[in-house]
This record gives C-alpha cells, sequence and structure tokens, in this order.
C-alpha cells in the first residue's frame, strides 16, 4: 500500500461549512495538525465571461453585478471604468460622488455580514444577531437609493442610472450616525475581549511574503501588513477628493483581519458622509454613442479586495472578451500557506477569515459529481465552537460585553 | 509614473517585447512573442517587484493570446504582458506558476477553457471543467456556440 493511502484525509464540502455556497476542500491531516490542503472549486459555474460577450456593452452592468449579490457595485463599477476607458467617456463630477457612496455603502453592509457569520463560527451567536442586525439599515437605504437591497444596477457606461434624491440625504447622515455608535459598540466588544484574544490571535496566519506570492487583495493582504488598496493608489470614482486612510494590520492573523474589517467600516461611514457633503449639482450621466476598438482594464476595490475587469472591444456593439477576477480568487488559494500546520479547530475559521466567496470566483457552468463526500459541517462547528468554550473556561467565564444594544 | 520613467524601467527586457503600447497614461500593453513571457514576467515580479493581477485567456481567430496583468501599486500603473501563440494547432507557453504561485489556478483555467498548454505548471489538474468533460472540446473558443 503507498504511504499516501495511509494519511488521513479530512473532507470539508463541497458545501462549505460556513459559507453556504460549493467548494470542497481535502486535508490532510495528521492527528490534529493539517499537513497539506487541496481545493476543488467549479460546482457553480455560470458562464459569465463567455455570456457576457453575447450582449451590448450597455447590458453587461447588469449581468455583471449577478456575479455576485455582495459584490454587486463593484464588478459593474470596474467593467464600466474598463470600457469607459477604451471609449475615453468621463462621467459626470455628481456620478462619481454616488458611485463612490454606494460603493462604500456596499462595503460596510458585507463587513458586518463577515462579522456576523465569524461570531456565529466560534459560538458568540451575540454578536452574530447584531452584526446582521445592524446592517439591515444599510441594505434598506440602498434599497431607497438605488431600487434594490443588492444587484443594485445603478452604475451604467457614462455614469449612474439613477440619481440620490436631495429629500433622502438627511436620512442616510441620521442612519449612519446610528450605525456608527452600533459599530463602535460592536468593535469596542470584540477587541476588548480576552476570550476571542486567545482565540483569534496566531491563528492562520498568512505572512508577508507569501500575501506577496499569492498576490492576495483586500482586508485579506491589508491583514498581512501589505497596504494596498485601489481606492488609494489608482483612485477611481470620488476617492481622490476624500479624506480618509487604509487600514492596514502586520501580523497576517484572523484577528488582524477583523480588526481591519471592523475599522474599514468607520472609514466608509467616514466617506460616505464626506461624499454627501461635497455632492456636486449636475446631471448623473452623459450619452454614450459608440464604444471603439481598443482594450481597457479597470479596477476596483471590492469589500473583499481587487475586482479586475478586462475588456476587449473590436468596434461593435458586444465586447468580444471581457475577464473577470473577483478577488476570492486569489485569496482562496492562500489557504495553501496558512492552513498547513494549524490545527483542524481552527481551519474553518482560517478558511472564512478571507470572507471567501465562491459565486464570485466561478463563472461557468458546470456541475462535479463527487460522489465520496463527507458533509462534515456539524463536526467542524462542534470543534471551532469547543475550543472557543476551553479558553473562555480557562479565561473565567468572562461573558461578551455588548453595551447599549 | 510617467511613460518615459516606464520606459527606462522596461530596458533590462527591451530585446524581449514587440512594443510598449500606452493606452493611458498608468495603463501599458507589452507585446511580446510567447517564448519570452517567463523572462519578461520574471522581470516584473522579481525585480521590479509588481504584483500579480490575473491572466486572461484570448481566442484571437488567427493566434492565441495570454495576457498577463500586473499592477504596479506604488503609482497605480496597469501592465499588461500580452504574449502571442501562433501555432493554433498545438497551442503551448512556459507557466509562470514556478515564479509566482498564484498564477497557478488561472493558467489551469485557461488550459481548461482554451486548450493552452502550460509547459512546467506544477499542478496541470482540471480546476474549471468536470472529471468526465470531453478532451478537446474548450468552451472559450469562438467556434462554441454562445
Amino acid at each position: 500500500m503507498k504511504e499516501t493511502l495511509r494519511k488521513p484525509v479530512l473532507a470539508v464540502g463541497p458545501f462549505h461549512p460556513l459559507q453556504e455556497e460549493m467548494e470542497f476542500f481535502q486535508l490532510t491531516v495528521d492527528g490534529e495538525k493539517v499537513t497539506d490542503i487541496k481545493a476543488r472549486i467549479s460546482y457553480n459555474h455560470r458562464g459569465i465571461e463567455k455570456l457576457s460577450e453575447t450582449l451590448q456593452f450597455d447590458q453587461v452592468p447588469y449581468l455583471v453585478s449577478r456575479v455576485c449579490g455582495i459584490c454587486s457595485a463593484s464588478h459593474p463599477l470596474a467593467y464600466v471604468q474598463a470600457v469607459e476607458e477604451i471609449a475615453g467617456i468621463k462621467p459626470p463630477e455628481r456620478a462619481l460622488y454616488v458611485r463612490t457612496i454606494i460603493n462604500e455603502m456596499e462595503r460596510i453592509h458585507s463587513h458586518l455580514l463577515w462579522v456576523g457569520l465569524a461570531g456565529h463560527f466560534i459560538g458568540y451567536d451575540t454578536v452574530f444577531m447584531w452584526a446582521w442586525k445592524y446592517r439591515e439599515p444599510v441594505l434598506d437605504l440602498l434599497e431607497e437609493m438605488t431600487g434594490n437591497r443588492n444587484n443594485y444596477g445603478n452604475v451604467k457606461v457614462g455614469g449612474c442610472r439613477e440619481d440620490i434624491p436631495e429629500e433622502l440625504i438627511p436620512k442616510i447622515n441620521q442612519e449612519l450616525d446610528q450605525i456608527e455608535k452600533k459599530a463602535e459598540m460592536l468593535t469596542k466588544a470584540v477587541l476588548d475581549d480576552p476570550v476571542l484574544h486567545v482565540r483569534l490571535k496566531g491563528v492562520g496566519v498568512l505572512s508577508k511574503e507569501d500575501a506577496v506570492n499569492y498576490a492576495v487583495t483586500g482586508p485579506t493582504a491589508r491583514g498581512s501588513g501589505v497596504a494596498i488598496d485601489v481606492r488609494r493608489d489608482d483612485p477611481y470614482a470620488a476617492y481622490a477628493d476624500l479624506d480618509w486612510k487604509v487600514v492596514s494590520q502586520p501580523e497576517g492573523d484572523v484577528f488582524a483581519k477583523a480588526v481591519v474589517r471592523l475599522l474599514e467600516t468607520f472609514e466608509s461611514i467616514k466617506m460616505i458622509r464626506q461624499a454627501l457633503a461635497k455632492l456636486p449639482k449636475g446631471p448623473v450621466a452623459v450619452d454614450v454613442k459608440e464604444i471603439p476598438p481598443g482594450e481597457g482594464c479597470g479596477h476596483a476595490e471590492a469589500p473583499r479586495g481587487e475586482t479586475f475587469h478586462y475588456v476587449r472591444s473590436d468596434g461593435g456593439n458586444r465586447p468580444v472578451r471581457h475577464k473577470i477576477r473577483a478577488p476570492s480568487y486569489v485569496n482562496v488559494p492562500s489557504f495553501k500557506a496558512s492552513c498547513i500546520g494549524a490545527d483542524i479547530a481552527d481551519v474553518t475559521l482560517t478558511l472564512a477569515a478571507v470572507d471567501p466567496c465562491y459565486s464570485c470566483t466561478e463563472r461557468l457552468a458546470v456541475v462535479d459529481g463527487h460522489n465520496a463526500v463527507i458533509h462534515d459541517y456539524e463536526e467542524l462547528l462542534r470543534l471551532s465552537r469547543e475550543k472557543t468554550a476551553r479558553i473562555r473556561k480557562d479565561l473565567g467565564s468572562p461573558g461578551l460585553k455588548l453595551e447599549g444594544c | 509614473m510617467q511613460p518615459n520613467e516606464l520606459d527606462k524601467q522596461f530596458s533590462p527586457i527591451q530585446d524581449r517585447l514587440a512594443g510598449i503600447e500606452y493606452t493611458k497614461e498608468n495603463r501599458v500593453f507589452l507585446p511580446c512573442e510567447a517564448e519570452h513571457v517567463y523572462e519578461i514576467c520574471r522581470f516584473l515580479f522579481d525585480e521590479l517587484r509588481w504584483r500579480f493581477v490575473i491572466s486572461t485567456g484570448i481566442d484571437a481567430e488567427d493566434r492565441f493570446e495570454v495576457l498577463h496583468h500586473f499592477s504596479d501599486d506604488a503609482s497605480g500603473t496597469v501592465v499588461t504582458v500580452k504574449a502571442f501563440i501562433r501555432d493554433r494547432d498545438k497551442p503551448e507557453i512556459d507557466s509562470i506558476t514556478p515564479l509566482i504561485p498564484a498564477a497557478e489556478w488561472i493558467e489551469r483555467e485557461m488550459r481548461d477553457l482554451l486548450g493552452i498548454t502550460f509547459r512546467n505548471h506544477p499542478n496541470p489538474q482540471r480546476l474549471i471543467l468536470e472529471d468526465d468533460w470531453p478532451d478537446g472540446v474548450y468552451p472559450l473558443r469562438k467556434e462554441i456556440p454562445k
């Protein structure tokens, strides 16, 4: 019998214990330690790149906003920026501000969603309940601004489809004050909690060197001390006019990634306030006639990192090639660096810490039939929660301090 | 970064490039033949320390193109190495995964979808297509109906 056949293999997926989308991980384990990890994706590809070649330039934004429900502002934005680059179109100032506001709203609700899921996973269901509760008003505001809670469909080549009505601005400001207060409370509770410090620090470390080699982006990179952010590095929309800072942490562990996301939420609130105060008057779109032949690269900072779109035009009314790269496509393979040598109880948390988004990663319709799949949700959730409970007991069972909920 | 500054940076790989094209001041395309792609990417990644973004495979009728996109985050410049593969019947190009681990998935994806072979790829398994997908059918080629 070959040596490899005798190694115990733990299957995670294809239904991921945390994210409820299909992806299959094979962990080779030695006792409690993970010695190798293999990923199998493509359970739910939808052929969006190929489909895009069948649509006209002005129809594609509505297709790519469906690449991912959570990043449904940043994908179309990256796409229209690529097309505007080909055609040399300058959208009106007001449109750039509206784009900024919607994209930052998206970041707030996405980060809150992640905080909730992470809390749930380590056995802090209170955090899960509160984080998702505070996310709701953000979605409501998005609905009032664009007509939809997700898949906003508000960005188009040459500007925006809908303006933000002036009478809505005081309400947005009021809601932002509330959201900021709640996010402060949540952040304080997480950062001051001794159990979370022990549970999350030093877990799933992605070194700066690995972060560069695996080309990770977004909070996954910024949590490993690689302070890159498209909003600052290659400013688009109205980011160059706003006063904000890139949040980064050098440690590379799960705690660092949580800190980056929590603090970024406040930067987003700050940016929306400034953008609303400075919102220029005028139209939100210019007329677009033809897209000349050429090629363009558009990128935008989605909540999970850089979303990159490459578009090639031959002068017709459809793209001849449209490449989409979502941040999870580069963030997910970094598991190879951060999970090997880790405890089984920490692996799923480490996987979750990059906030992976599989619908973003997969874009071609194929269903794979793995017959021998062990569906291990309960077991891994139990292991992870038990570890938290152990730490909590060792520390004298302190409760999470959530004040003024 | 100004175009002439960038031109200067590219001088060590000048001989391998078929040109330096600017579509705007911070968007650069570096066309080249397939055999030079590894050396050019090594220079951008190892020496200039630019971030690998992703690759795009294109079926461009009389040839295949493999575009490796890099980003110089310090200046916000996106630099695309555009490699031409002239042999349509047996498209092959050197893998850059031994150099840049981040390229593993996308090279496997291009192999699945366009049928381009990546020489020296450390893990040339299928990524996108299922195991029983027929050999020789590549969904992103132009002859496959939309």
